[in-house]
């Protein structure tokens, strides 16, 4: 410490003279330097850091990929074909071969339930798709524009958002009563699941509306609908995403559930809903034949909505952990 | 308890027992990459009655140094090492209880933020009783209300039996901040730490806070520690300073003797850049001696021979906004109001005013962003209110803006390549290689790596994102750029560097700058011409010497006084 003598104040105070580090203890950095060192990231880097190191997400991972291979490849995974079914095997446990055993009419029910995920994850990915278009597209242009046209696709999101999506489903589903198919039913069920998404990403949007970087956009000379494209939307994107993987496995619940009141997928197609519909039936006599679908289609929904919370953390920089 | 006046007389024969004394003091927080120190060995002594300032830049640990002297240290923060004697105590590893009983009683905190720092949904009497009540206030809730008007007049609040019944909403930042200082003060403590008080406020405001706070702690015989980042400010209205850089103490010692003769390097990096203490405009390479008011008449040196002729013109601009109060009707609010002034090709002009000046208002207009509700802005000779799209894509190309918030002015998914690029791609100049090679040298323009072009930037500090914002709004080579407040969120080294980096590319470009600011201290700097508002109206149109050296107006000499460290005279000749 080098001391500078200080001239005498009319109190001499210890501990307050003039003093100055050494130099080489401070070492004096360029002004603002630019840290060339780290890698370059990004938010959706970042993400993918936080999420590598949660256990959450590896298991939803894990279940989703699975998933999703049997959705996509069902006659790798069994050999049985899901309707060749033997009365005389009629409610039979498991035997070789046969691991999950036979339901009433004796078909396979490991087969059945590797078969159904086909059309559970359909519906439930297109269907997501679907409402996270619709709902962004008109959350988006009612925050982004505003006044009356906000008021307007607003008021129409609640009056969609007050119908249960059940209900509704299962009101406009009768009337397909003729051509029911994986499409109707994700028509139906995305025409009446966006306001949720719609309302998110409203809000997102108006987040944004209003910061620099979108006046400096106008002020490029950028139009107005190219700002909301090219800035606002993939800024709102994150909530949007979180709430459409949670949303996924509601939409896969909602089919089995149309599937299971007999107005969703027709009988012909192969589904956890309509397994699980025609399994209740049995439900004391043979509780095994219900367990097999209800267990697959609760294992793919709690891998969905728990990526959709590893992915929420990951995202939202106040809920990260660091 | 509370009514008890302060023991030791003040200032007059200071005790030479210590009443703060921090000694090697170490704070480390412990992140997702290890752990940080924060402070490593930082010492600092407070005697009875006497002001000292901790300055430093953001993330200089002066604001952890004191919060460790509270223990009110955020998130994983800990003490881990050296101690910190509060009147002979130790308080480094006192128990939780101590502390309870320290804070408030007999160390005050006066926080930052006067906006958040205010629970919304209790009235101010309220929450200056809750902090009588914490610190062993027995009365009765009449006495209790008697004390808190008794504080707050004392504060500085007028009418305070009254404005106690208010709440937070209904109070000016000024009046939310005398609250504040209040509570600080409310259980007479010994020692009040004001964290950055006034930097949130307006000069004038946050002077008159200031003076009653001094006079106020000099009746009380409190002592008081300042955090700022003002170098001005701090040596004005401390005795003694403490200069933090990096977790360390850099240099301490008397005031006047670290502004006069700072030795460490750092001090002096910092003394010669602070704008309440520059006395003259920064001066570019190119300018070798001439004065701003000789710039004025001259044809630029490069060979384009052009005349300095007036390029805006804002002539008896008003905006006038429809406010919907509780009531059906509107009352309209007088934004801007008959303002005009011309602005000069290649020369800076300064819309200097407080908040709600409307100073603001005027560069969205100029930026042709907002319609006036009356009066005219020619540009070249073209009034912008005839400019069909066409016409209006052409004005966007030549009129630029850079904001105040460093953090929200770069989109956040954009990668700096992207930000950069837009304003080409919007404009379809060149093809993606021209573009490539013109972003790369915008870059090099602000002075930032080629490396930085795939990085995003909340990878970047606020000085950074500022120099690629400013890249931004050179990529069309315009003729004017409207800075809305571009450098007073930054630290006083990077707002410095980014002052003198606008100042080198307006000679060299010949760029015509339009800066709005509330800072005085930074029109000096970087203003040839200064245009002085205040509610809506210009009050003063001079040139920056002219409004330094002679104001003619009462409400310019006011803000010029209320620059902080303008009462020092330390420097002849900086």
């Amino acid at each position: 410490m080098t001391t500078d003598p200080t001239p005498p104040g009319p109190v001499a105070r210890p501990d307050q003279e003039h003093q100055v580090a050494p130099p080489d203890v401070v070492t004096l950095g360029e002004v603002d330097a630019v840290d060339e060192t780290e890698a370059p990231a990004s938010l959706w880097v970042e993400a993918w850091r936080e999420l590598r190191r949660r256990v959450l997400f590896w298991v939803s991972a894990a279940i989703i990929v699975l998933v999703v291979l049997v959705a996509l490849f069902p006659g790798l995974f069994a050999r049985q074909d899901p309707r060749y079914c033997v009365l005389t095997r009629s409610l039979g446990g498991p035997e070789a071969g046969h691991p999950f055993g036979f339901d009433f009419q004796g078909c396979d029910i490991y087969a059945r339930t590797i078969f159904g995920a086909q059309a559970s994850v359909t519906v439930g990915v297109l269907t997501t798709l679907l409402v996270a278009i619709l709902g962004t597209a008109v959350g988006a242009l009612a925050g982004f524009y505003g006044g009356w046209f906000d008021t307007v696709l607003s008021r129409v999101t609640d009056i969609f958002f007050a119908v249960p999506l059940v209900l509704a489903a299962v009101m406009v589903m009768s009337i397909f009563r003729a051509n029911r198919n994986v499409l109707t039913v994700v028509l139906v069920l995305g025409v009446f699941g966006w306001p949720q998404i719609a309302r998110i990403a409203r809000g997102a949007v108006m987040g944004v509306k209003n910061a620099d970087f979108v006046t400096a956009a106008r002020s490029l000379g950028a139009s107005r609908f190219a700002t909301l494209v090219r800035h606002l939307i993939p800024n709102a994107l994150a909530p949007i995403i979180v709430t459409a993987t949670v949303a996924l496995g509601t939409f896969i619940v909602a089919e089995a559930t149309l599937s299971f009141l007999g107005i969703g997928l027709p009988s012909t197609t192969v589904s956890w809903g309509g397994d699980i519909s025609t399994a209740q039936g049995q439900l004391r006599v043979a509780p095994h034949v219900l367990f097999y679908p209800a267990g697959a289609l609760a294992l793919t929904v709690l891998g969905f909505i728990m990526m959709g919370d590893a992915v929420r953390d990951a995202l939202d920089p106040k809920a990260r952990k660091r | 308890m509370s009514d008890q006046p302060a023991q030791p007389p003040p200032s007059s024969a200071p005790s030479p027992q210590p009443l703060l004394k921090v000694r090697d003091l170490r704070v480390s927080f412990t992140t997702a990459t290890g752990v940080v120190d924060a402070v490593r060995g930082a010492n600092l002594t407070v005697y009875p009655g006497q002001s000292v300032a901790i300055v430093g830049e953001s993330g200089s640990g002066k604001s952890t140094t004191a919060h460790a002297v509270i223990n009110l240290l955020p998130g994983t923060g800990r003490v881990s090492g050296g101690s910190i004697l509060f009147d002979g105590r130790e308080l480094v590893g006192a128990s939780p209880k101590t502390f309870v009983g320290v804070r408030g009683k007999e160390i005050g905190l006066v926080p930052q933020d006067p906006m958040t720092n205010l629970n919304p949904v209790w009235s101010i009497g309220f929450q200056v009783r809750e902090a009588l009540r914490a610190n062993g206030f027995e009365g009765s809730r009449r006495e209790a209300d008697a004390r808190v008007a008794e504080l707050l007049s004392e504060a500085g609040l007028p009418d305070a039996a009254r404005r106690a019944k208010q709440y937070p909403h209904e109070f000016s930042g000024g009046m939310r901040q005398r609250a504040l200082i209040a509570i600080g003060l409310a259980a007479r403590p010994r020692l009040l730490i004001a964290d950055e008080p006034t930097s949130a406020l307006d000069v004038t405001v946050q002077r008159r806070i200031l003076d009653h706070l001094e006079a106020l702690t000099a009746e009380l015989g409190t002592a008081v520690l300042f955090i700022t980042h003002d170098l001005g400010l701090a040596a004005e209205r401390a005795e003694h300073l403490v200069v933090m850089y990096r977790g360390q103490v850099v240099e301490s010692g008397p005031s006047k003797q670290i502004l006069a003769a700072p030795q460490h390097a750092y001090t002096q990096r910092l003394v010669s850049a602070a704008p309440s203490l520059a006395s003259r405009r920064i001066q570019s390479a190119k300018e070798r001696g001439t004065r701003a008011t000789d710039l004025l008449a001259v044809t630029r040196g490069d060979g384009i021979s052009e005349e300095r002729g007036e390029l805006m013109r804002v002539e008896h601009l008003t905006k006038e906004f429809v406010i919907r109060g509780a009531t059906r009707s509107a009352k309209t609010l007088r934004a801007v109001d008959d303002v005009s002034f011309t602005v000069t090709r290649g020369t800076t002009l300064a819309l200097v005013g407080e908040s709600g000046s409307g100073k603001s208002t005027v560069a969205n207009i100029m930026l042709n962003l907002l319609q006036p509700t009356s009066g005219v802005i020619w540009f070249e000779g073209t009034d912008l209110r005839t400019l069909d799209p066409r016409a209006e894509f052409a004005f966007r190309r030549r009129v630029q803006p850079i904001f105040q918030n460093p953090y929200g002015s770069l989109d956040p998914m954009y990668s700096i390549f992207r930000t950069l690029e837009e304003p080409l791609r919007v404009h379809r100049v060149g093809d993606a290689r021209s573009r490539r090679a013109r972003v790369r040298e915008l870059l090099d323009m602000v002075a930032m790596p080629a490396s930085t072009l795939r990085r995003f930037p909340n990878e970047l500090s606020g000085g950074q994102r500022q120099r690629i914002a400013v890249a931004r709004a050179l990529a069309l080579e315009p003729d004017v750029i409207v800075c809305d407040e571009a450098v007073s969120a930054l630290d006083v080294l990077v707002q410095a560097q980014i002052l003198t980096l606008l100042n080198d590319l307006q000679t060299e470009l010949g760029l015509t700058y339009l800066f709005i600011t509330h800072d005085l201290a930074v029109v000096r700097q970087i203003a040839d011409e200064v245009v002085v508002m205040r509610n809506g109206q210009v009050v003063e149109h001079a040139t920056t010497d002219a409004v330094f050296d002679q104001p003619t107006q009462e409400y310019t000499r006011e803000l010029l006084s209320a620059i902080p460290g303008a009462s020092l005279d330390i420097f002849g000749a900086a």
